[in-house]
């Protein structure tokens, strides 16, 4: 309880000082909006080439997008997190964040919330809407919940692989630019992983499971029965990835000695 | 004066070689990204001969090559312009005896041969290693390539410097930063060739300089130029270069006095 009246300041504290620059957001906004164009017109000009990817036709490929976009738009809200070493181990943000006596990792993650991101959840929407509508896809009444179990796993696997990156810092101070990679690998799981190597497909999978926020729940609203299995491991897939990082946090949070200045 | 900004190049590329793990993962994140487009465009192409006037092995070499071009136009001068303004430290490059978009573009350069030297290089081996690309035995392509990157740096300079200064009029300028990047990305042909376009799209992309960024030098070195085409499509990146000389010396002209009234 004490948790979400704390997150209930600091959303309307955030949503102040968003709309102080209302021009910003506007901005900001615009630019991530054609930020999800690009792979839009990406997907849409290929197509214009070919009829099928692999057996995987336009508006499958589409829905994927459309689906990844929605877990994506919650973990940019939440976790956005790729300056961590910068802002809170080089300049020693991270001494102040220890002296309160609320969760290390749930401070940060407020102090950087970006709620504007949410809003790719809604083009995601309206893309799956546009491309389920195309397919003919019948929707059950237990979809939707469904739905969201599998975009919170799915936004559970990108903050868990993200917060462990993080967490590296905590050993060792020096730049790196694993993040920006892993954005990039990360971009991976939005087509079907069967055109991958089979070994990317198990990396994807196993190691660094992004195929789980796009591709694999997906199956599961396109009906592909073969990937239904993996399409429900999503929510657990997410929990203990979740709970790994928040394990290796609080284990780096431990060895933490300070930037000493 | 020459010697001076050789000096500031010298200095950027040894800043850059300080960051060893940035150095690894930068080779890695190139092959990655490679890789990645190397399976797409196979199940894209899937069979069929030629789309969009590029066979599937120029297609592949046409990625490689475009993002191991990038590594050497690609810089962060705009963020940092943006930075150097909002804490007011351009004031005082402003007093120092050389030109502040010289100096910028010199320490872009720096960056850029070090990241030609240290990531493309070795990246473009692990790829070529790596996947079947075709890379041309022709010297002289190799020397119209680097000709055509040439002009790519600079036209791509020309762009940063120009959202770095409109940091002058926006308190923010992290969106409009991010924006130039995605249309960099979008309308250059780095991710999808100009071919590729539909025809009204390919129209509209001539008149924009983009195209002169990505998609100029990758055909130039998968052979899919030939001959006349060579020439004309240089000569459309130096027009660019020298038109756009233009707006960044108004834009300029405007920031400083914009300084002026700020600093008052």
């Amino acid at each position: 309880m004490y948790d979400l009246s704390i997150f209930w300041h600091y959303t309307l504290q955030y949503l102040k000082t968003r709309m102080a620059y209302r021009v910003d957001l506007f901005v900001e906004l615009m630019s991530d909006l054609l930020f999800q164009a690009v792979n839009l017109v990406f997907i849409l000009v290929v197509f214009s080439h070919t009829p099928l990817l692999n057996g995987w036709s336009r508006e499958e490929i589409l829905f994927i997008y459309g689906f990844f976009l929605v877990p994506y738009a919650i973990f940019s809200a939440f976790f956005n997190i790729w300056d961590f070493n910068e802002r809170y181990i080089v300049q020693g943000e991270m001494d102040r964040i220890l002296t309160r006596p609320i969760h290390s990792l749930f401070q940060v993650i407020l102090e950087r919330m970006e709620l504007e991101s949410l809003f790719g959840a809604v083009t995601g929407l309206v893309i799956m809407l546009y491309a389920g509508a195309q397919l003919g896809l019948s929707v059950a009444w237990y979809d939707p919940f469904i739905f969201l179990f599998m975009v919170l796993g799915g936004a559970c696997i990108y903050g868990g692989v993200f917060v462990c990156l993080a967490s590296i810092s905590f050993w060792s101070d020096s730049r790196t630019d694993i993040m920006p990679m892993m954005y990039n690998i990360a971009n991976y799981g939005r087509y079907p992983v069967d055109i991958y190597h089979r070994v990317i497909r198990f990396v994807l999978t196993w190691i660094l499971p992004f195929a789980f926020v796009g591709v694999y729940p997906s199956a599961y609203f396109l009906g592909r029965e073969e990937w239904y299995g993996y399409a429900f491991l999503t929510p657990l897939v997410g929990l203990l990835f979740l709970s790994l990082s928040i394990w290796v946090w609080n284990q780096g949070v431990k060895r933490y000695r300070g930037a000493g200045n | 004066m020459v010697s001076m900004y050789l000096e500031m190049i010298r200095i950027r590329f040894l800043m850059m070689l300080a960051y060893r793990t940035n150095y690894y993962s930068g080779i890695l994140i190139y092959s990655i990204n490679i890789g990645a487009y190397y399976f797409l465009w196979t199940a894209i192409y899937s069979g069929q001969e030629s789309l969009g006037g590029l066979t599937v092995t120029q297609m592949t070499t046409y990625v490689a090559v475009a993002w191991m071009a990038r590594a050497f136009y690609f810089n962060n001068i705009d963020r940092e312009i943006a930075q150097e303004i909002r804490e007011g430290k351009v004031a005082v490059e402003m007093v120092r005896p050389y030109h502040y978009l010289t100096m910028k573009t010199m320490q872009g350069l720096g960056e850029g041969l070090f990241r030609l030297f240290f990531f493309s290089a070795p990246g473009l081996l692990i790829v070529w290693l790596v996947f079947p690309l075709d890379f041309s035995a022709s010297g002289w392509t190799w020397f119209m390539f680097a000709l055509s990157l040439v002009f790519s740096f600079i036209i791509n300079t020309q762009l940063n410097l120009m959202t770095g200064l409109l940091t002058f009029f926006f308190f923010n300028n992290d969106g409009l930063i991010r924006a130039k990047r995605i249309a960099i990305d979008l309308f250059s042909g780095l991710i999808l060739p100009i071919s590729f376009y539909p025809g009204w799209a390919q129209t509209v992309m001539g008149y924009l300089p983009f195209q002169a960024i990505s998609y100029i030098p990758s055909m130039i070195f998968t052979e899919a130029f030939t001959g006349q085409e060579v020439w004309s499509a240089i000569l459309f990146q130096a027009l660019w270069a020298a038109l756009l000389v233009v707006p960044l010396q108004v834009l300029w002209l405007l920031a400083k006095k914009q300084l002026v009234v700020q600093g008052g």
